[in-house]
C-alpha cells in the first residue's frame, strides 16, 4: 500500500508548515537570536560580528572573515572532511602496484 | 570509456577555455575578501578547468597538466598550510589560528589577519582542486591501464 506512506508524508508536511509559522523573521530585532544577549544573560556573537568584522579583520566581506578568522577552526575540520573523502576513494578505487 | 574525444574542435575550445577559467579561478580566491568566494568555490573551479582538459585529450596528455600522483600530495599539502599556520602561531605565543601573531611587523593588526585569512583560503584553495581532482582519477583507474 503506498497511499498510507503518502497521507504520513503530507501529514508531516503541514505539521512542519505550521511550525515555521513560529519562527521569527530574518531582519526581526526583538527575536532571540538577534539580541545582543540571549535569555540567560550571556553575550550573542552575531551582533559582535556584525559589528566588528571589518574593524578586526580589515576585510569587507564579513562571510569570509566568520568563515575564516572567527570559525577558523570549523574551516580546517570541513578541509579535513574534503580530504578524507579523497582518501578514501584512493584507497578504495585505486590499483595497488603488486596486485598485478 | 574512452576519455580521449579525438575532436579537434573539442581539444581547441577546452584548450581556449581552460586559462580564462584558471584564471578567473584565481580572481575567486584572491578577491574572496571583498566579494562572494573563496577557497572552496576557487578551488573548485581550478579543478573543473583540470578536469575539462582531461576530458577533451585524454588523461594521458591531461597529466602534462596534473600528474596523477599529485593529487593526493597536494591535497595534504594544502591541508597542511592550513594547520600549520595554526601551529606557526602557537609558537609565537598566540592561540591556534590566531593570526595577529604572524610576523609581519609593517602591517596593523586587522591587515595582518586578512593576511592569515589569504593564506589558508590558499591553503583551502589547493587542498579542494587537488583532492577533486584525484577523486576523478581514482574513478578513471580501471581505464587507463588496461
Amino acid at each position: 500500500m503506498k497511499i498510507m506512506p503518502f497521507i504520513l508524508v503530507c501529514l508531516v508536511g503541514i505539521l512542519m508548515l505550521y511550525a515555521s509559522l513560529g519562527l521569527p523573521f530574518r531582519a526581526d530585532p526583538n527575536s532571540p537570536m538577534n539580541k545582543d544577549t540571549s535569555a540567560v544573560g550571556s553575550v550573542g556573537a552575531a551582533n559582535y560580528y556584525i559589528r566588528n568584522a571589518f574593524k578586526d579583520a580589515n576585510t569587507p566581506n564579513m562571510v569570509t572573515v566568520i568563515l575564516a578568522d572567527y570559525r577558523g577552526y570549523d574551516t580546517l575540520g570541513e578541509t579535513t572532511v574534503i580530504l578524507t573523502a579523497g582518501l578514501v576513494c584512493y584507497l578504495l578505487l585505486r590499483r595497488r602496484k603488486n596486485e598485478n | 570509456m574512452k576519455t580521449d574525444s579525438g575532436s579537434p574542435i573539442v581539444v581547441l575550445s577546452s584548450r581556449l577555455l581552460v586559462p580564462f577559467i584558471q584564471l578567473f579561478a584565481l580572481y575567486v580566491i584572491f578577491h574572496g575578501h571583498y566579494s562572494p568566494g573563496g577557497g572552496f568555490q576557487g578551488g573548485t573551479m581550478l579543478a573543473a578547468s583540470i578536469i575539462l582538459m582531461r576530458l577533451a585529450v585524454g588523461t594521458h596528455a591531461g597529466e602534462l597538466q596534473f600528474r596523477r600522483t599529485w593529487g593526493s600530495k597536494l591535497g595534504a599539502a594544502g591541508l597542511a598550510i592550513y594547520a600549520s599556520i595554526g601551529l606557526f602561531v602557537m609558537i609565537l605565543e598566540g592561540n591556534y589560528l590566531d593570526y595577529k601573531f604572524l610576523p609581519l611587523p609593517w602591517l596593523s593588526e586587522a591587515e595582518i589577519r586578512a593576511m592569515g585569512i589569504l593564506i589558508i583560503e590558499i591553503g583551502v584553495a589547493i587542498a579542494v582542486m587537488a583532492t577533486l581532482v584525484s577523486i576523478y582519477d581514482d574513478l578513471l583507474e580501471e581505464d587507463i591501464d588496461a
